[in-house]
């Protein structure tokens, strides 16, 4: 693992010897987040998305432990447990948004740190395994979310639970058993709050772990970089510590900063008003919407209006909500072109960029209800999501012709320099 | 093998969506209700904004509303008396206030439901003993629980507001199936249009302590401050503690920028 030229770790201390013969905890966190860790000198800003995704599930991790504390997984009480919370905990106020903000700002940086990988190929050989492992995380905090959301039993809880579960009732003959297993009932009711509260509290960890694996398989290539050359000689890098735990520090300052005015300021902005309503199960709210982090999803399966070949427009829909986070697994072989930063890929980056868009508008069709000409805009829309990733990308990663690329990391930083400094003298 | 494959799900799905496309009438069905709709007035109130403090006064005038009005058909089951203390009232008048209200209790003696007075640590005791009986008291109408209402509503305190004043007479253009039905009242800001609730404040309905004119406007403004409140006690302070947070935060990223660009001083990057 790592390259020949990354520092050995040398305990000072005799104590830290002792313990490094015994137990090497301390060698372990030196190599991976440590001066131990060599990494690309070149790494831009769209590099400290990782750190942030990790600091987001310390937060959620933390806060959620202490909400625990004071929350009833119970449908007669946890909507008002939740409100016992918010005005009689001692500062539950704020335990409670930040909780429910700091899932914002998780999928926030998770999508920033998914699109980072998108634009410079981060998925492509030798870091398939990290990119298999991600997407792992991302379905892993889908449904995390999606339990949480529904604890404190509100209407959009309550109707969210009853709609995300439906989608299994779509699956053939198997489908209603399916759903009244997950529900456990016919409808979202104490059992389902109970198991959703348990699992809630489970998956977090198992993210925490997948996490570990994500950056185990991480190590062994070492990160990316935005010209996605790989490191050739030590020039390349620099030691993770110091030079990246302050730059991630900085991130970390401005990741805080919007934290904190998204859940001082507009805690709710995110939220949805019919939230704060308790679960009823004779009233519909007029419109369903999930949290905002799956509309794009939403959009897709609303997109299929259509009874095509023997399967329905609800199964279609369901089929390809899932196929549109499924597909991300085939990337890596789906990409075929051997260049990984769009960078040097003139066409790959125009479509790059109409996904960007496309995702954008899916995600603001999800939030519409079911009129035109949001319907007609989000079928265009999913019509452009399956065929950027399942027809275009193969083909343009046949027919493009990359731009010519320096030689090394080192080589293209100095060019980089080069260039702002003639700049500056012209 | 995944790219042949792959290109023929894609087709799969793009054939499903042309298809869902070509079937999918472009027009919307035309609702009527809507053009009758009106978005919500706009109430300013002192705890809006990055700088919001407690109109202590006017708090106290929306409770007085909402115990002399609203309470007879709305329930506000989240607040508790002592909660009030926070509206600028002594631990003697919150104690009075409590008095005055009676609360279901048990009958020490015989175990048989009572009342008793109300303890600082009760809450604002419901209306009405159960949803049942609150329907049937209200043309079978739920009235709903006050506590979180300028949460629980798209547009919050200003649709609060509106609804209150919003009362009208219909206009002559509606169409028929959209007037008010029998126990049905007009008001363009609730979503269909036509809401159980009779209008339910009237000129000097209350008379204020401190000499503000009852308008039905100044009592709509009043009870909509304090339902804000309701939905939020601790609204002013998360305001404040959120400056010290975030002032704290703006610097401790200075210094994490200033100590990132002093180690990379020497690297060029």
């Amino acid at each position: 693992m790592s390259f020949p030229w990354a520092k050995n770790y040398e305990p000072q201390l005799p104590l830290m010897k002792w313990l490094d013969e015994r137990l090497p905890l301390p060698r372990l966190v030196y190599n991976a987040i440590g001066a131990g860790y060599p990494v690309p000198r070149n790494l831009n800003y769209f590099w400290n998305f990782g750190v942030l995704a990790g600091a987001a599930l310390v937060i959620q991790i933390v806060t959620g432990i202490v909400l625990a504390m004071h929350y009833a997984a119970n449908a007669g009480v946890a909507f008002n447990s939740v409100e016992h919370i918010m005005r009689d905990v001692n500062a539950g106020w704020f335990i409670r948004y930040a909780h429910m903000n700091g899932a914002s700002m998780f999928f926030i940086v998770v999508y920033l740190h998914i699109f980072r990988g998108l634009f410079y190929g981060s998925y492509k050989a030798p870091r398939e395994m990290v990119w298999l492992l991600g997407v792992v995380i991302f379905l892993l905090m889908m449904a995390t979310a999606f339990m949480g959301y529904v604890l404190p039993w509100g209407q959009m809880s309550f109707w969210g639970a009853q709609v995300i579960t439906g989608f299994f009732s779509a699956i053939p003959l198997v489908g209603e058993p399916v759903r009244q297993w997950l529900l456990g009932g016919f409808v979202p009711d104490n059992a389902t709050l109970n198991r959703f509260f348990s699992l809630h509290y489970l998956l977090p960890f198992v993210i925490a772990g997948v996490i570990i694996l994500h950056i185990w398989a991480l190590h062994i290539p070492g990160s990316s970089n935005p010209t996605g050359i790989e490191v050739k000689d030590e020039q390349d890098t620099v030691p993770f510590h110091p030079y990246y735990t302050a730059k991630d520090g900085f991130g970390l300052g401005i990741f805080l900063v919007i934290f904190a005015v998204l859940t001082f300021f507009t805690p709710n902005l995110l939220g949805h008003p019919d939230n704060y309503i308790p679960a009823n199960s004779l009233s519909t709210p007029a419109h369903i919407v999930p949290e905002w982090y799956f509309l794009p999803f939403y959009a897709i399966l609303k997109a299929f209006t259509f009874n095509f070949l023997w399967i329905d427009a609800k199964l279609w829909g369901v089929i390809a909500m899932f196929a549109s986070i499924a597909v991300l697994f085939f990337l890596p072989w789906l990409d075929s072109s051997p260049v990984k930063s769009s960078t040097y890929r003139p066409l790959y980056r125009i479509f790059f960029w109409i996904l960007v868009v496309d995702v954008l508008v899916l995600g603001y069709c999800g939030m519409q209800p079911a009129e035109q000409p949001y319907v007609i805009l989000s079928q265009i829309g999913a019509i452009y999501y399956f065929a950027h990733f399942l027809v275009i990308l193969p083909i343009v990663s046949r027919i493009e012709r990359p731009l010519p690329m320096p030689n090394s990391i080192t080589e293209a930083v100095l060019a980089k320099h080069a260039d702002t400094s003639s700049a500056a003298t012209a | 093998m995944v790219r042949p494959l792959g290109f023929l799900v894609g087709l799969g799905f793009i054939t499903a969506l042309v298809l869902a496309i070509l079937t999918t009438p472009l027009s919307n069905e035309e609702n009527v209700a809507y053009s009758f709709h009106k978005q919500p007035r706009p109430l300013a109130l002192s705890s809006d904004g990055l700088v919001p403090h407690w109109d202590k006064q006017q708090l106290q005038r929306g409770l007085q509303v909402y115990k002399e009005v609203c309470s007879a058909c709305h329930s506000l089951h989240l607040v508790a008396f002592r909660d009030v203390g926070a509206l600028g009232y002594s631990e003697g008048q919150v104690k009075t206030f409590a008095k005055g209200f009676q609360v279901p209790s048990v009958n020490p003696d015989t175990g048989e439901p009572a009342t008793r007075d109300g303890l600082p640590s009760d809450y604002f005791p419901s209306p009405y003993a159960n949803d049942v009986a609150a329907r049937a008291a209200n043309n079978n109408a739920l009235p709903p629980d006050l506590s979180l209402i300028t949460k629980a509503r798209e547009g919050g305190k200003d649709y609060i507001y509106s609804l209150l004043t919003g009362f009208q007479n219909p206009p002559k253009n509606l169409p028929t199936e959209l007037k008010p039905g029998p126990g049905l009242h007009y008001n363009p800001y609730f979503a269909n249009l036509n809401l159980a609730m009779a209008p339910p404040l009237a000129p000097n309905q209350v008379t204020y302590a401190d000499g503000t004119k009852a308008t039905v406007d100044q009592m709509a403004k009043d009870v909509s401050a304090f339902l804000v409140w309701t939905a939020e006690p601790k609204l002013v302070k998360r305001v404040q503690v959120g400056w010290a947070s975030v002032l704290f935060l703006i610097m401790f990223s200075v210094l994490t920028y200033l100590s990132y660009r002093n180690i990379w001083a020497d690297k060029k990057h």
